[in-house]
């Protein structure tokens, strides 16, 4: 009883209230909700955070089904080291994780690669933030998969190719999308990795939480609430897909 | 064949990504020396973020450990109207960016703002602060804590009330030995996002040097004074940190499989 009235304000007091102040404030500017959200420069950033984080999804989809593949049946020198490295993204801080990229890939990286400024800044510095998600979504599956199927397979005259598209992914698909939806949800929301890399350029490579800093800071609370309110409408609506997702796979391994 | 090529893929993947940049930061911050690195994460400033950094998070991560425990107790063993939005809310703050969540405690109490008359500054104030960082760090204990409470079932906890233990000696003896590691788990995952958290922190203190400035805004702030190496060096403090934080991650990751 107790335990569920401290749990229930303390959600209320931190989460709920906040989050309804936006939301109400989204109504009361002297632009209309719908002219907040239409602003061509809003419309410019949103666009470009989606598409973006859509890339974003799709790359960590590939490169990260490929990482816990070579981290799971793979064997190699420092592999444990290499496994842990994985979390970095999630331990380092976003402002830092910019920074360190800007050191390599800005204009006086040692390379001579220069990304600063860019929409392809964006996608490295989000692609960096977004790493472990797939990657430890779809690790333990893959621990847990059973070998024998493959082995089926194969002796049936699969070829690799065949054995991985027809066996082992489709057993890995609903991770895959877990994974893939979280590096999304995190990919639209992100502000320290890209703040410094980005250059913030209206109309170019402004992404929406910088869009919203940058209303903010120019006194138009109302604005920076719309805004929120169709990113925040972003985020809840990929966390009732995760949901969704989890079930079936629960649903999966009780029926195997 | 095939497995090298997939081994180079991915080993160069992170190399490029993830292990070269944090290299490279290591090297920038002590391209002037060590000293000069030293002295720039000294300065009073410096010292004074840091310390900011720290009691915020001396705050934090007891007070979501305390929630966390209490919330997956909650969702797992008890039935309560709205159980299913709470399990919902719980899971917010990893798909939120941290920008609306610093405007909402903003707006709320700003002002304007409904709780504008509460008789202490929050915004651009250290409460403020505070409330944004309790709020990214939500998630953290619980999501740890809920698959092992589920796992380890109730039986023990009924035998021990049935042998006469009080609600509170079966939690204490029975229920938080059993999940301890998942815990200790989550208090590193919290601890290592309050240490890191830049946008929320960012919108809700004003950053005033000095005053309100964390670790990482002074880290930005540095940067936007072209002050590369004080920069890079506070860089490095917490990269530091975040390897430190990684050790712990994987003294305390639960078996994956296992």
């Amino acid at each position: 009883m107790i335990t569920q009235g401290l749990v229930t304000a303390y959600l209320t007091l931190i989460v709920l209230l906040p989050l309804a102040a936006v939301v109400w404030q989204s109504t009361k500017g002297e632009r209309s909700f719908w002219d907040a959200v239409t602003d061509p420069q809003a419309v410019s950033a949103l666009k470009l955070t989606l598409v973006v984080s859509v890339l974003v999804a799709l790359v960590n989809a590939v490169v990260g089904t490929l990482i816990a593949w070579v981290l799971v049946r793979d064997e190699f020198p420092g592999k444990l080291v290499v496994n842990a490295v994985i979390d970095l993204p999630f331990a380092l801080p976003t402002i830092v994780a910019g920074l360190t990229l800007l050191a390599l890939y800005g204009p006086e990286g040692p390379f001579g690669i220069d990304v600063a400024f860019s929409r392809a800044a964006i996608l490295l510095a989000l692609l960096f933030v977004t790493l472990p998600f797939v990657i430890r979504t779809v690790q333990p599956v893959l621990i847990e998969l059973d070998r024998e199927m493959e082995e089926a397979a194969a002796s049936l005259g699969a070829n690799a190719l065949q054995v991985f598209r027809r066996v082992v992914f489709p057993n890995l698909f609903p991770a895959v999308l877990s994974g893939v939806a979280l590096a999304f949800a995190r990919a639209i929301g992100e502000f320290g990795s890209v703040v410094l890399i980005s250059g913030n350029l209206p109309f170019k490579t402004e992404v929406a939480a910088v869009y919203i800093f940058g209303r903010i800071e120019s006194g138009d609370p109302s604005g920076a609430a719309a805004v929120s309110v169709v990113l925040l409408v972003l985020s809840f609506a990929t966390l009732l897909l995760i949901g969704g997702l989890r079930r079936r796979v629960t649903r999966h391994d009780r029926v195997g | 064949m095939g497995k090298y090529v997939l081994r180079f893929t991915a080993l160069g993947y992170l190399a490029l990504l993830l292990v070269l940049p944090v290299a490279m930061v290591f090297g920038r911050a002590f391209e002037n020396g060590v000293g000069a690195a030293w002295e720039s994460v000294t300065t009073p400033e410096a010292k004074h973020a840091f310390l900011i950094t720290i009691l915020i998070t001396a705050i934090v991560v007891p007070a979501n450990t305390i929630f966390g425990i209490a919330c997956a107790i909650a969702i797992v063993r008890q039935r309560f109207p709205g159980k299913g939005l709470v399990n919902a809310i719980v899971d917010l703050p990893l798909a939120l960016s941290p920008i609306v969540v610093g405007l909402a405690f903003l707006l709320l109490f700003g002002t304007g703002g409904w709780l504008h008359d509460v008789p202490f500054d929050v915004v651009f104030a250290l409460p403020g602060m505070v409330l944004a960082t309790i709020f990214v760090s939500l998630p953290f204990v619980v999501r740890e804590v809920v698959p092992v409470l589920r796992e380890i079932g109730i039986e023990q906890e009924q035998a021990a009330s049935t042998l006469g233990a009080s609600s509170w000696q079966t939690f204490r003896r029975v229920t938080l030995p059993a999940i301890r590691w998942a815990v200790a788990y989550g208090i590193v995952l919290t601890t290592a996002r309050a240490l890191g958290e830049f946008g929320a922190v960012s919108v809700v203190s004003g950053r005033i040097v000095g005053k309100t400035e964390t670790m990482t805004l002074h880290v930005e702030e540095r940067f936007q004074s072209f002050d590369y190496v004080g920069a890079y060096a506070a860089s490095v403090v917490l990269a530091i940190l975040a390897i430190g934080t990684l050790v712990a991650m994987s003294l305390f990751k639960p078996k994956e499989g296992a």
